[in-house]
């Protein structure tokens, strides 16, 4: 226990200080709240400044249309399409997986078992992988190894089919990346059921099987919805993981097949904020695609807020 | 007799289910068992490969060499020049810059955002604070590397009259702006976790309500303090788009704030694309990939540790 500020007084001026508590906590107190206000502005700079200088640029044609006169004007359409086909084939992948992984540390397993530990402390660990690894390890073995070895095995003299950048790679390495998202937020909405639920189906003659599928799934829907849609916010987000997995500066069609390059959000806005040859004449365009980034993954965000604490509440009620 | 109705065809059923659940529930594990292989693969030649060590071996990679003859050695991250150069010192350097100026804005801010928010805010100013926290957190990086970019790159060049735009205090305070969330929440977390027993008994012993946050509720969370600065560390080195954009990308060996500056994140980012495919500068980008997870890892593992002691220490106590 360290020594209280107080103890170098003696005790008559311990008292006194004692029974004056709004002057003593005023100092405290004033810095405490001058680090939330400085939070505050600073978030109110970064989103006033987006949507001051984009709002102008947003209009039905930029969203529609692909870009022209290398980047300086036209729209984003095709970004738009590549971050939602990506983020489509991620979830895909990531939320069979996450569910079920939830499932078996929730349901079949008792938290303190090693294998339980070392799952738990492995998605903790997943979660703190620097993105760019993911990027490393999604050349090194979706597109090197995986696709490599498929276009050996497939295509033994043609060029790469498989063992380049493309959006399944990409969306894979993505799915890894957001994986304790949805694992984190399952299990969540599994802690909230009751057991009644539970003792009640098997009770009544169910297999653990069924009612996993029957009682349980349902129930957690909510709280799989949720995940599925932090993964899609965070997933558009990142971008140094598809950087060298499939991400494009620039194509005239759009990703149609698996193995199809794409355009994305996030890439598209480093790519007019570091390569642009006129940086002023792209940005309006710049400022048009960071706000809609952001708006995307605000929504996406907001919406996950609102089902989960629907979900609480009525749990809560019930 | 009733008839058994979910006999022996859903037997089978039942078991390949489960066995089908606890696979999947490998597939973390096995993810960054993958991770770790797939990238030290890559980096194996820097230990192994005599004719890579020639250009980049441990030993080239940390201390000075002398690249021309006759000239002073020193450390130099050069690997496109005819003899390529591949010391990681200032690589380090500059990722150890940036993320200690991050760390040197988030810490006061965030901790003091949770003090206020766990020990002084009333219901309707936390039902601020934490939004605005989540906000700050959904935002991307690579938007609060726009931001570093495109406004405050200007604001600080302008308030220190710099020649250039882009400098390691400017990737700096953005990257401490994506820091703070990580930090704010798990510090804010362990201060609300205190038991109510403590306060309370401090309380009873007659101390006012900020003696009781200062003396006893930020002591006993100071570990959980702690274990959200780790975290946020582990962040700040390894965060990429923020620091690629905004650093000015150039290698310099200087204790300057207003100096561009290399992290080990952002050369991968900006040299991977362009690297001929199992040469040399491609095993050291997958070495610096390795040491990047490597720190994590461990940051990562240390922050946890610190985390459960903690929630195991108060957990008898809050009931």
């Amino acid at each position: 226990m360290p020594a209280s500020p107080y103890s170098a007084l003696n005790r008559r001026q311990r008292l006194t200080a004692s029974f004056k508590p709004k002057s003593a906590g005023n100092i405290p107190r004033g810095l405490t709240f001058a680090a939330v206000l400085v939070i505050i502005i600073m978030l109110a700079l970064i989103l006033g400044n987006v949507i001051w200088g984009g709002a102008t640029t947003i209009t039905w044609d930029f969203l529609s249309s692909p870009p022209e006169d290398g980047m300086e004007a036209g729209g984003i359409f095709p970004a738009i399409f590549g971050t939602v086909a990506l983020v489509i084939l991620m979830v895909i992948a990531v939320l069979p997986v996450g569910v079920l992984t939830a499932i078996y540390l929730h349901e079949y397993t008792n938290s303190d078992s090693m294998i339980t530990k070392i799952i738990r402390q492995a998605i903790n660990n997943l979660a703190g992988v620097p993105s760019i690894v993911f990027g490393l390890f999604g050349l090194g073995f979706f597109i090197n190894f995986v696709g490599g070895n498929l276009d050996k095995i497939f295509y033994s003299s043609a060029g790469p089919v498989w063992g380049q950048p493309a959006i399944i790679w990409a969306s894979l390495t993505l799915s890894l990346l957001t994986l304790p998202v949805v694992i984190i937020s399952t299990e969540e909405a599994l802690r909230t059921i009751p057991r009644e639920i539970k003792d009640g189906s098997l009770a009544l003659g169910a297999s653990k099987l069924q009612t996993i599928r029957k009682i349980i799934l349902p129930q957690a829907m909510p709280g799989i919805l949720t995940g599925a849609i932090l993964a899609v916010s965070r997933g558009a987000g990142e971008v140094a993981p598809i950087m060298f997995t499939g991400a494009a500066y620039y194509l005239p069609y759009l990703p149609l097949k698996l193995n199809d390059q794409f355009m994305e959000l996030g890439y598209h806005i480093y790519v007019m904020a570091t390569q642009s040859p006129d940086i002023e004449k792209t940005k309006p365009i710049l400022y048009g695609t960071v706000l809609v980034l952001l708006l995307l993954t605000f929504v996406l965000n907001f919406t996950a807020v609102i089902i989960r604490s629907k979900m609480r509440r009525s749990r809560a009620h019930g | 007799m009733a008839k058994y109705k979910f006999k022996p065809k859903s037997r089978i059923k039942e078991f390949i289910g489960e066995k089908f659940i606890a696979v999947s529930a490998f597939a973390a594990l096995i993810a960054i068992l993958l991770i770790f292989i797939f990238i030290f693969k890559e980096s194996l030649p820097i230990f192994f490969d005599s004719e890579v060590q020639q250009e980049a071996s441990l030993d080239k990679m940390t201390f000075k060499q002398e690249y021309y003859e006759g000239r002073e050695p020193k450390w130099a991250w050069q690997p496109e020049s005819k003899v390529p150069k591949y010391s990681l010192f200032p690589l380090v350097l500059g990722t150890l810059k940036s993320a200690i100026i991050a760390m040197l804005i988030a810490i006061p801010l965030s901790v003091g955002a949770a003090i206020y928010s766990s020990e002084f805010a009333n219901k309707k100013m936390r039902e601020v604070i934490k939004p605005v926290i989540e906000l700050l957190a959904g935002i991307p990086s690579i938007v609060m590397g726009f931001f570093a970019l495109i406004i405050l790159a200007t604001i600080i060049q302008k308030l220190l009259g710099l020649t250039f735009r882009l400098n390691v205090l400017t990737a700096g305070i953005a990257l401490g702006l994506a820091v703070i969330p990580i930090i704010f929440t798990v510090a804010e977390d362990a201060m609300t976790s205190v038991p109510r027993t403590l306060r309370d008994a401090a309380l009873a012993l007659g101390a006012n309500p900020w003696q009781v946050s200062m003396t006893v509720v930020l002591p006993a969370a100071l570990p959980g303090i702690g274990a959200g600065v780790v975290l946020g560390f582990g962040r700040a080195i390894g965060e990429t788009m923020i620091v690629l954009m905004a650093s000015g990308n150039a290698a310099i060996i200087s204790a300057s704030l207003t100096d561009s500056v290399r992290t080990l994140s952002a050369t991968i980012a900006a040299e991977l694309a362009e690297v001929v495919f199992g040469g040399t500068h491609y095993n050291v980008l997958f070495f610096i990939g390795t040491l990047l997870f490597v720190f994590t890892f461990i940051t990562n593992l240390g922050g946890d540790f610190v985390l459960n002691r903690l929630k195991e220490k108060y957990q008898g106590e809050t009931r």
